[in-house]
């Protein structure tokens, strides 16, 4: 009975982090001439040595999976309503959750290896 | 609309499941006089043209809610509407929308009562021998009373649910009316029985579906807000589910007046018969 609130508590809770992360990566791209600290090399925030540098350290490929799942989260959570709205029957319903589950940890899956992957490759240059 | 105006043309859909395969539209021209409301217009329709007729009204002054209906394309109360206020001399009317239909403009609001019934709009507390057998009144303030207030001017019309985008696609959605009322009680400073509703809110029959297009807000026509309800009773939900909300015991009872006795002459306030 409590899977409805649970989601939707996890919606927002996603949204949050959505916020403060998007807000974050804003901010590097686009204020770099404010927060220099995240360009080490200097230039543009998307030159390879900015990249490089930023995926050495833990702090943003943490950031960059938090991201990816707060916002498969909160998307597909946001398209799963959708899908019910158009009042599909019961055992669709149920179909619709698990096709979304499952492209949702298929996707993360991808992500998360690609952002510790980035890390790996940053740290052995 | 001019004010000299002297008729006015009502286009009605009509259905009766004995006899129509569909609902079919009729237009009835009437007289007009000015202070006319779409209900007295109804009835003029009914004495000149079409006495077989349908709907539902009673008091005929925006109390009852009875007369709830389709008109001109947004949901309100027939006896509530002056013809004037429409802006043109077409008065479309038909049943709200998102109910079955039991006779021309008559919705079949079963659905909208049993969603409200399941909610237990009602007080509850634990201490029942105190509800059966009142003993005083129980305490709350003004501004405990503000907390609902405006949900409590709710007279079941159905508008809100017949205008919900939500309820028109999801029947398994409460609406707006049940859920504006259940939050009521939980908002209500004498009521003890938020954890008995909070299992079923916290499913499929709570608010999450409402995707707050406010629409239930716009057409009521008593002011209530029940879109806002909506969105008050997810912040409480989600606190309770967080173990945020602080849990409050329902009021005890006021205390009585002392010192004043019963003027001669007044008798005694009969037995409670409910």
């Amino acid at each position: 009975m409590m899977r409805d609130a649970k989601l939707w508590t996890w919606h927002v809770a996603a949204g949050i982090v959505i916020l403060v992360f998007l807000g974050l990566h804003m901010a590097i791209m686009h204020l770099d001439e404010i927060l220099g600290i995240f360009n080490p090399a200097g230039g543009h925030p998307i030159d390879w040595e900015n990249v490089v540098a930023r995926g050495r350290t833990v702090f943003f490929p943490v950031t960059y999976i938090l991201l990816l799942g707060a916002a498969l989260f909160h998307g597909l959570y946001g398209l799963r309503n959708i899908l019910l709205e158009l009042n599909p029957p019961a055992w669709l319903k149920g179909a619709i959750g698990v096709v979304l589950l499952l492209v949702g940890l298929g996707l993360f899956a991808l992500g998360a290896w690609a952002a510790v992957a980035s890390h790996t490759l940053a740290t052995s240059l | 609309m001019s004010d000299t105006m002297h008729e006015v043309t009502y286009r009605i859909r009509h259905f009766d499941p004995n006899r129509d395969a569909a609902p079919h539209w009729e237009e009835y021209r009437i007289p007009y006089a000015p202070g006319m409301t779409v209900l007295d217009g109804l009835w003029k329709v009914k004495e000149l043209h079409a006495p077989g007729l349908a709907w539902r009204s009673s008091c005929r002054m925006g109390v009852c809610g009875s007369c709830g209906m389709l008109i001109n394309g947004k949901p309100g109360l027939a006896c509530n509407t002056q013809i004037s206020e429409l802006g043109t001399s077409l008065v479309a009317v038909a049943p709200l929308p998102n109910f079955e239909i039991v006779r021309d403009l008559v919705p079949d609001l079963r659905p909208m009562i049993e969603a409200h019934r399941v909610l237990m709009p009602y007080i509850l507390r634990d201490d029942v021998e105190e509800r059966e057998n009142p003993t005083g009144e129980f305490w709350q303030s003004p501004e405990e009373l503000e907390h609902y207030l405006q949900f409590s001017y709710c007279i079941k019309c159905g508008c809100c649910m017949a205008a919900c985008p939500t309820y028109a696609t999801d029947p398994s959605y409460s609406g707006p009316m049940p859920l504006g009322q259940a939050h009521r009680y939980n908002s209500d400073s004498r009521d003890g029985g938020f954890a008995a509703r909070r299992e079923l809110l916290f499913g499929e029959k709570g608010p999450w579906r409402c995707h707050f297009a406010g629409e239930c807000s716009r057409v009521c026509p008593k002011g209530v807000d029940p879109a806002k309800a909506i969105q008050l009773m997810k912040r409480e939900l989600v606190l309770s589910f967080l173990r945020l909300r602080r849990a409050k015991c329902p009021s005890g009872l006021a205390k009585k007046p002392e010192g004043i006795g019963r003027r001669e002459g007044i008798p005694e306030a009969p037995a409670p018969t409910v």
